[in-house]
């Protein structure tokens, strides 16, 4: 998104580039250019030409994530269920093979295009903006892009989303945030999700899960979900309702928003500027 | 998984930057990586070779800079050092803090040869 302005530069890594830094400084006889390319450029441009698409068409995009079995699909079909009446919903799955998940939710009523990754072990941008072709977005309000299941690589491709929302199912156990942090420093929202089973794996602290989560400086809210009882959906509704509509104020205004994976490149641009 | 295609994108990058320079050959790279950018600098090295077969980095070094995790406090105003599961204030616990070094994927320095002219 911004090879030049030097906003990979960060307070911590300034020194390296400073005159008399060690990155500063040519070898002898060769020559040595410093530059600060973030290397996922090519990825960050193509996923900003998506969230500019999805702000035209006043589109809000949640991409979620999880480790595979965690409930992704069960969620989307519950929340489906419980706002088709008043959005229209879409659905991109990714998964490496079958179009199981995008059949599931289909058969909801609600359009969904499966990507089929092959061996790829996360969406990037462009599997994402080559399945919008597939989509009429002017007739979406809510875009879930329900990511591949797997706790690492999707947490370092944006995909274009507004928002992240990480998974986390009951029978993974509580220490999952501090195994996989960078997926889940990256959430806006945690859902702690099959906590009907809690009565029986006891050993899950939901407490544990929140402070394992705080430990990783996220403020995002930490919700226990179960899609089989449908009280505990309530606060997931809430939210998302909330965020369509902070969307479509900020549509209006002309501003958009990136998951919070990416606050601190955002606000140094401004600082370089 | 992914290291192989963001050496391809880093010899991309680098291959941009090369011909800008005028350059015959590169000679080196150096790439920052911190531990919460969700990438291996050990997995990059070992693809590296692979991704620059047939370009102008062909045979180059590829240098991982490891980056240190380092968090500012918003309580007490502090930095300090941190690990990627826990990034709280190391002075006063407190877990409100911003991240400030330890999650970048950068291309910080390219050596490399100019093309010699001739007179």
């Amino acid at each position: 998104m911004c090879d030049t302005c030097g906003c990979n530069i960060t307070r911590g890594n300034q020194h390296l580039i400073a005159p008399g830094g060690k990155l500063h400084k040519t070898e002898q006889g060769n020559e040595a250019l410093s530059v600060l390319k973030n290397l996922l450029s090519e990825n960050d441009h193509m996923a900003a030409h998506n969230r500019e698409h999805f702000d035209r068409h006043g589109v809000f995009a949640v991409n979620l994530m999880s480790s595979p079995g965690a409930g992704k699909t069960s969620l989307l079909e519950a929340s489906v269920d419980a706002l088709s009446d008043r959005y229209r919903i879409a659905v991109i799955e990714g998964d490496l093979e079958t179009e199981n998940d995008a059949q599931r939710i289909r058969s909801r009523g609600v359009e969904a295009v499966q990507i089929t990754t092959g061996s790829a072990c996360h969406l990037d941008a462009h599997m994402v903006h080559d399945a919008l072709h597939q989509l009429k977005l002017e007739d979406v309000d809510i875009l879930f892009i329900e990511n591949v299941g797997n706790l690492v690589c999707p947490a370092s491709f944006d995909l274009g989303q507004h928002r992240n929302v990480t998974l986390l199912s009951v029978p993974e156990g509580d220490d999952k945030p501090s195994k996989y942090p960078v997926i889940f420093r990256a959430a806006d929202l945690v859902a702690l999700t099959k906590v009907d089973l809690l009565p029986v794996l006891d050993d899950f602290s939901t407490q544990r899960a929140c402070d394992n989560v705080r430990a990783l400086a996220n403020t995002s809210p930490v919700l226990e979900l179960s899609v089989k009882q449908s009280d505990t959906m309530e606060a997931w509704l809430e939210w998302l309702d909330q965020e369509v509509e902070y969307h479509r104020q900020r549509c209006q205004r002309g501003e958009t928003l990136q998951p919070r994976i990416q606050p601190d490149g955002a606000r140094l641009h401004a600082l370089a500027t | 998984m992914h290291e192989l295609s963001i050496c391809q994108a880093l010899i991309d990058q680098v291959e941009v930057l090369a011909r800008e320079q005028r350059a015959r050959r590169v000679l080196s790279l150096v790439v920052g990586v911190g531990p919460l950018s969700g990438v291996e600098g050990r997995l990059l090295k070992q693809a590296y070779p692979v991704a620059a077969a047939g370009t102008l980095a062909e045979g180059s070094e590829l240098d991982i800079e490891d980056r240190p995790i380092r968090v500012h406090c918003k309580s007490c105003g502090e930095d300090s050092d941190a690990t990627a599961n826990r990034l709280v204030c190391a002075f006063c616990g407190d877990w409100r803090t911003d991240l400030i070094s330890g999650d970048e994927l950068v291309l910080t320095r390219v050596e490399f040869v100019r093309e010699q002219t001739y007179v």
